[in-house]
């Protein structure tokens, strides 16, 4: 295999940031490269530098042998650059042809011809065993069709390299698997394809060669046959990665929350499907129960029901002898629950305004904050400086805005605010969701510390390593439904992973469904 | 040292703190340190300030080019529009009288604003307001003005006031463009009360177009005797206050600054957005409402068709040069009163139009809207630098 | 046959009167198809009121105001992608700014080119140009068959516009920019220059409506003229679920209102003049409730886009 892409001492300075620093990355014709590190390594940077979005501040890229120059994204995608990016890029109220066609400068006429380029795009597919519906209205489709648009988009422009931005992030492990066949197929037409990922087992099985970035620069180019998972991720992080579950020091106490045939029925629908599907489970005091699944079955509804933002269609959750599907959200946090939303910036935080005004966002009504409607700013200020200094976040000062503080600190801001309520039940989305290893054993230590205390947690995450971790017991939702309820000493990855796309706990368990053998990796 | 503990009792509420450091020699020198809020907060205010107003000169100065170009002196044009303006008691008291139904309204569009609300709609409050502040005016008979001054003015609130409630039940219930919604009302308005000055309430017997004169315990007696200025621009300053305790030492207003930055986050936290964008839609269209009751009560003393040159859209520039503070409100006002009242002698004078205020009324909008922008940009610029030179470690 | 002969004199009127918010409405709806809000029509229709006027009288032909006209929507247009566009401010603030603009400045350069007399100038105008023999068919056939030029170029572009936004390329990548402008960037599209496209040639078309207005429906220039029907093209392209063909429909809606209140007033029904003006707003507002929730429009409508 002859070398056909070239990056050379690629440097990208950023102020007071280098995210690249004299980066070499060759890749081979025709094999599957992989990118590994960990958030913040470099390997987003270095990509949007090689698909066009960004320009190096030194260093040289060659294609076949040539130097080549990028001003814009389309350059590179003349070039035969293409690039599926994690959030799909992508215009929902379109059909899947209309999409491929925008910004295309191909064919004489400037007329729009649906049903050829249509044509087109159902051919182009099936020669790589994928199948799509070029008049489908993107926004009906799931998320891994809708990856399939974006690959075949990219090859529809004539792409000959394509780079993949963490594209399972949102598949379940089989329909990973269908990508990794999909890859395959391509690499066998000589397509190359560059595989950005910080899952091991996910690059230990699809690559032929990996590149490890750590902290933007190279601490090695391998052939993954050469390689073990561990040596892999001690390459990635820089120091032994130990996997293992937290220690429970107390004992898990009365149950705190009772979810009774909860359902969410979807508004205006053709699918029978619900949002929610007669889901029933129970936390207790000083547990934390995780809920899994792939990003997209219910979690987010759930959550929604739960703090009063959503109303459910039927069923109950009993908490302090009240039934939380039937209170506002206010009601809700005012009987000790606390929430730390999934997206800190939406719905965690308000961006513009001081830190002061953001950690009174929670209990301003209370009247510790000040007595006949007017608020005390004084005691808001005195509590935002006490959180600031226990949960060390770093910002010059109390008044500084929220926007210009860093993601870890907004985060700790959140679960500073929230924590610091001294909540019965707490529920955290996603709470470590893009930030660095730092901040992510802070929040997790955060968690423990308040689960000890007899606090009990819902923890909704997608990452399956920290609901390993972290969970006293595991749930995984699948298209509203719970499909099982597992102890993670009790489970293996792969039962999650059948979980996760459609299989009961039951059905696995009763070995009605036969899976090729896989490594139990219990993370 | 009893000096030194009341400056430390101050220190909670003020933007320093207070060090004392024993020198050398004995004494005790006390210094006052600014703390980060004034330095956050206090350096972005000044630099606002700086912004509109070298944007207001720049748009000052293209409007006297423009005046050159269509062939007049811009220099006595702009003497004749300060005489006007500030040259005399009466021109002062001129001043006051146009500025009072600015502040009114520029109040009105800031409080939407910053509920992420656009009340487009003036207009129309302000007229609806006036009308029912002449009707209690000139109908509710036998109260001494101590009573039916406050309630006349309390009727002009709440008559425009319910004006945009409408709009804002729109929205809520229905989902319906306050923007869209509040400018047609506005039409609305003016046609009806066009049909009752020359229909129902029309003075008898019925041959000029207007109404009765209200009672004199309804009218706003004179501020500054020998001027029209009257004591409405006092109530416009008191309104000025509440408005600013309203949005910034309230729990209410809290929720809606913070419902106008940040809807989702609002509604996680529990806010009632619903009923808060009810409430700033009736609260900010009474306050347009108020601009129009207090022209009655304070200049025209009788309802006529057309009451407002335009005060509901100037309150949109009044509010943008104010940056929706109180005291850039009062600022804004002064400007464009101070426009209009010298427009008119400018128009005497030195014989240019007066149509040409309002150019550079919106001259000024968008020289201070570009300047902001561009200021914004600028922030954002150094911010990002600052931040990135920290490391992401937390 | 008198029955026919009455509609068929509704119809026209209506289809005349509906042709400058037709227009105005093709203009915003261009611009709000690149994701941009812009409530100034009113201010544009007024400048182009004027200029058209002024084009006509200086050099005694209709069609140098209408390109006179057409000017002055552009620049107003650029003043706008300028303060939207590349400085992201509030597309409504600059919008509102430019309808006190229009109002003021047509005001003033009407006192200064024609002096404040109380006899209005004359000006060479639209004539109907009627089309032989279909224009003879009973009902439609002066309604449709014999207006001025502009009312036709008015009802022509509706296929016109539909065609380019849904068939054609450059219509497709127009609307992937209202949509979702970060796509359409990723994709090689020029957002920007996308965004000044359609705005300069959205406010083109609009003083196409407001030099109709001086010159075609009316023959001269008066203070304000525009009335209202800036805001009400707003509404027609909310009502017409931004669709030309929508917007065409809404349009003869809306006017139908006024046409009522014409009728009624000539009938010398009881009922309030007054009241009667207020019906195309109130019909707005009613569309609104009722449309409001399922109007599909550009996802990125009124967003500033930041380019990285």
């Amino acid at each position: 295999m002859s070398v056909i892409l070239e990056m050379e001492n690629i440097c990208k300075q950023f102020p007071g940031v280098l995210a690249n620093d004299r980066v070499c990355f060759s890749v081979k014709k025709g094999e599957v490269h992989a990118l590994l590190g960990e958030n913040g390594a470099g390997k987003s940077t270095l990509m949007n530098i090689l698909c066009g979005l960004y320009k190096p501040t030194s260093g040289e890229i060659r294609l076949e042998g040539e130097l080549v120059q990028f001003s814009s994204a389309r350059d590179a995608m003349e070039l035969g650059i293409g690039m599926v990016h994690q959030h799909f890029m992508l215009v929902p109220t379109m059909t899947v042809t209309e999409n491929c066609l925008i910004g295309d400068k191909e064919g004489g006429s400037i007329k729009l011809d649906r049903k050829e380029a249509g044509q087109r795009l159902k051919e182009l597919a099936e020669r790589y065993g994928m199948e799509i519906d070029p008049d489908a209205i993107v926004g009906t489709l799931s998320v891994g069709e809708m990856q399939r648009v974006e690959i075949i988009k990219a090859l529809f422009r004539g792409a000959k390299i394509l780079i993949l931005d963490e594209p399972t992030a949102v598949l379940t492990p089989q329909e990973a698997r269908a990508l990794f066949k999909m890859i395959r197929a391509l690499t066998d037409n000589q397509f190359t394809v560059i595989f950005i990922s910080h899952k091991l087992d996910e690059v230990k099985e699809i690559s032929d060669r990996v590149t490890v970035l750590r902290l933007g620069a190279v601490v090695g180019t391998h052939d993954i046959a050469q390689c073990s998972i561990e040596e892999l991720a001690r390459l990635m992080v820089g120091r032994e990665i130990i996997f293992d579950v937290v220690e429970r020091q107390h004992p898990v106490g009365d149950i705190l929350l009772e979810v009774n045939n909860l359902s969410l029925h979807r508004l205006h629908s053709h699918e029978s499907n619900k949002l929610l599907d007669d889901l029933s489970f129970e936390i207790h005091e000083g547990e934390i129960l995780g809920i899994a699944g792939v990003d997209g079955n219910g979690q987010a509804e759930l959550v929604e029901c739960l703090t009063g933002i959503r109303k459910a269609s039927s069923g109950d959750a009993i908490y302090q002898e009240k039934d939380l599907l039937h209170l506002s959200t206010r009601d809700i946090m005012s009987h000790d629950v606390s929430h730390i939303p999934q997206d800190r910036q939406k719905t965690g935080l308000v961006m513009p305004m001081t830190l002061v005004e953001n950690f009174a966002l929670q209990d301003y009504y209370k009247t510790s904050f000040g007595k006949r409607g007017f608020l005390n700013w004084t005691s808001v200020e005195e509590r935002s400086s006490k959180l600031i200094q226990d949960f060390s976040i770093k910002t010059p000062s109390a008044y500084e805005l929220a926007q210009n503080l860093s993601g870890g600190n907004q985060q700790k801001v959140v679960a500073a605010r929230e924590i610091s309520r001294e909540p019965k039940l707490l529920i955290a989305m996603h709470p470590t969701r893009g930030l660095d290893v730092g901040a992510v054993e802070y929040i997790h230590n955060q968690l423990i510390d308040q689960r000890d205390k007899g606090v009990g947690i819902m923890l909704v995450s997608t990452e399956l390593e920290e609901i390993m971790r972290l969970s006293d017991r595991i749930i995984v939702l699948y298209e509203g439904r719970a499909m099982g309820c597992v102890r993670p000493s009790e489970t293996t990855i792969e039962e999650m992973g059948l979980m996760m796309g459609g299989r009961t706990l039951d059905e696995i368990r009763n070995g009605r469904v036969k899976e090729a053998p896989v490594e139990n990796m219990v993370m | 040292m009893h000096e030194l503990r009341r400056i430390r009792n101050r220190e909670k509420r003020s933007f320093f703190k207070v060090r004392s450091i024993k020198l050398k020699n004995g004494d005790v020198q006390v210094k006052a340190l600014f703390t980060s809020k004034m330095k956050t907060q206090g350096k972005a205010g000044v630099q606002q300030i700086l912004v509109s107003f070298s944007a207001t000169v720049f748009a000052l100065v293209l409007g006297m080019l423009l005046i050159y170009a269509i062939g007049f002196d811009p220099f006595s044009a702009a003497v004749s529009m300060v005489e006007g303006a500030f040259g005399s008691k009466n021109a002062f008291g001129e001043t006051l009288v146009k500025m009072t139904p600015l502040i009114f309204t520029g109040m009105s569009y800031a409080l939407a604003s910053r509920c992420g609300l656009t009340n487009l709609g003036m207009e129309g409050q302000l007229y609806m307001g006036a009308l029912a502040g002449t009707a209690t005016g000139i109908y509710v008979a036998g109260l001494p003005a101590a009573l039916h001054l406050p309630l006349t003015i309390l009727a002009g609130f709440i008559g425009g006031g319910l004006w945009g409630l409408i709009a804002g039940a729109l929205k809520v219930r229905f989902g319906a463009s306050e923007i869209i919604t509040t400018v047609m009302l506005n039409t609305i308005a003016i046609s009806f009360i066009d049909y009752m000055v020359n229909g129902p309430m029309i003075e008898p017997p019925g041959i000029n177009c207007q109404t009765q004169p209200v009672r004199s315990s309804a009218q706003l007696p004179t501020l500054i005797s020998g001027t029209r200025a009257h004591w409405g621009f006092v109530i416009a300053i008191a309104f000025v206050v509440l408005f600013w305790l309203f949005l910034w030492r309230s729990k209410r207003g809290y929720e809606v600054r913070v419902a106008g930055l940040n809807l989702s986050a609002a509604r996680y936290s529990g806010i009632h957005t619903n009923r808060n964008i009810l409430l700033v839609m009736f609260l900010a269209a009474g306050l347009a409402g108020l601009a129009g009751c207090n022209e009655i009560l304070g200049i025209q003393i009788r309802m006529i068709p057309e009451i407002s040159p335009g005060y509901g859209f100037d309150g949109i520039a009044v509010s943008l040069i104010g940056n929706n503070t109180p005291f850039g409100i009062v600022i804004g006002a002064l400007l464009f009163g101070a426009f209009r009242a010298g427009g008119n002698r400018m128009q005497i004078r030195a014989k240019v139009p007066n149509a040409i205020v309002s150019v550079v009324q919106a001259l000024v909008i968008f020289a201070v809207v570009a300047s902001q922008m561009l200021l914004d940009k600028w922030n954002e610029h150094q911010m990002k630098k600052i931040n990135r030179q920290e490391s992401e470690v937390a | 046959m008198d029955l026919l002969q009455t509609i068929g004199g509704y119809l026209f009127t209506d289809i005349r009167m509906a042709a400058p918010v037709l227009l105005a409405g093709l203009g915003l709806l261009l611009m709000n198809w690149s994701g941009l809000l812009n409530i100034g029509a009113e201010g544009i229709m007024l400048i182009s009121a004027l200029a058209a006027v002024v084009g006509s009288h200086f050099f005694g032909s209709v069609w140098m105001g209408l390109l006179l006209a057409m000017l002055a929507g552009a620049v107003f247009g650029l003043l706008f992608a300028v303060l939207t566009v590349t400085l992201r401010a509030n597309q409504t603030v600059v919008g509102a700014a430019l309808n006190i603009l229009g109002l003021s400045l047509s005001t003033t350069l009407n006192r200064v080119f024609f002096g404040i007399e109380t006899t209005v100038t004359k000006v060479d105008a639209f004539q109907v140009w009627e089309i032989p023999l279909l224009s003879k068919i009973p009902l439609i056939g002066r309604a449709f068959f014999a207006q001025m030029p502009i009312v036709y170029i008015a009802f022509l572009l509706v296929p016109l516009i539909h065609y380019f936004l849904f068939k054609t390329k450059p219509g497709l990548n127009l609307r992937s920019v209202g949509e979702n402008p970060r796509v359409a960037d990723t994709l090689g599209i020029n957002v920007y220059r996308t965004q000044y496209l359609a705005t300069i040639v959205g406010s083109m078309i609009i003083a196409v409506g407001g030099a109709f207005l001086s010159t075609g429906l009316l023959n001269f220039f008066a203070e304000d003229m525009v009335a209202g029907r800036g805001y009400i093209a707003l509404a027609a392209v909310i009502f017409g679920k931004y669709r030309p063909t929508g917007i065409m429909f809404a349009a003869m809606i809306f006017m139908a209102g006024n046409v009522v209140s014409n009728v009624l007033q000539v009938a010398g029904v009881g009922i309030p003049y007054t009241f009667l003006t207020m019906i195309p707003y109130i019909l707005t507002i009613i569309a609104l409730t009722i449309f409001a929730s399922r109007a599909v429009a550009p996802a990125s409508l009124g967003r500033p886009y930041k380019r990285g």
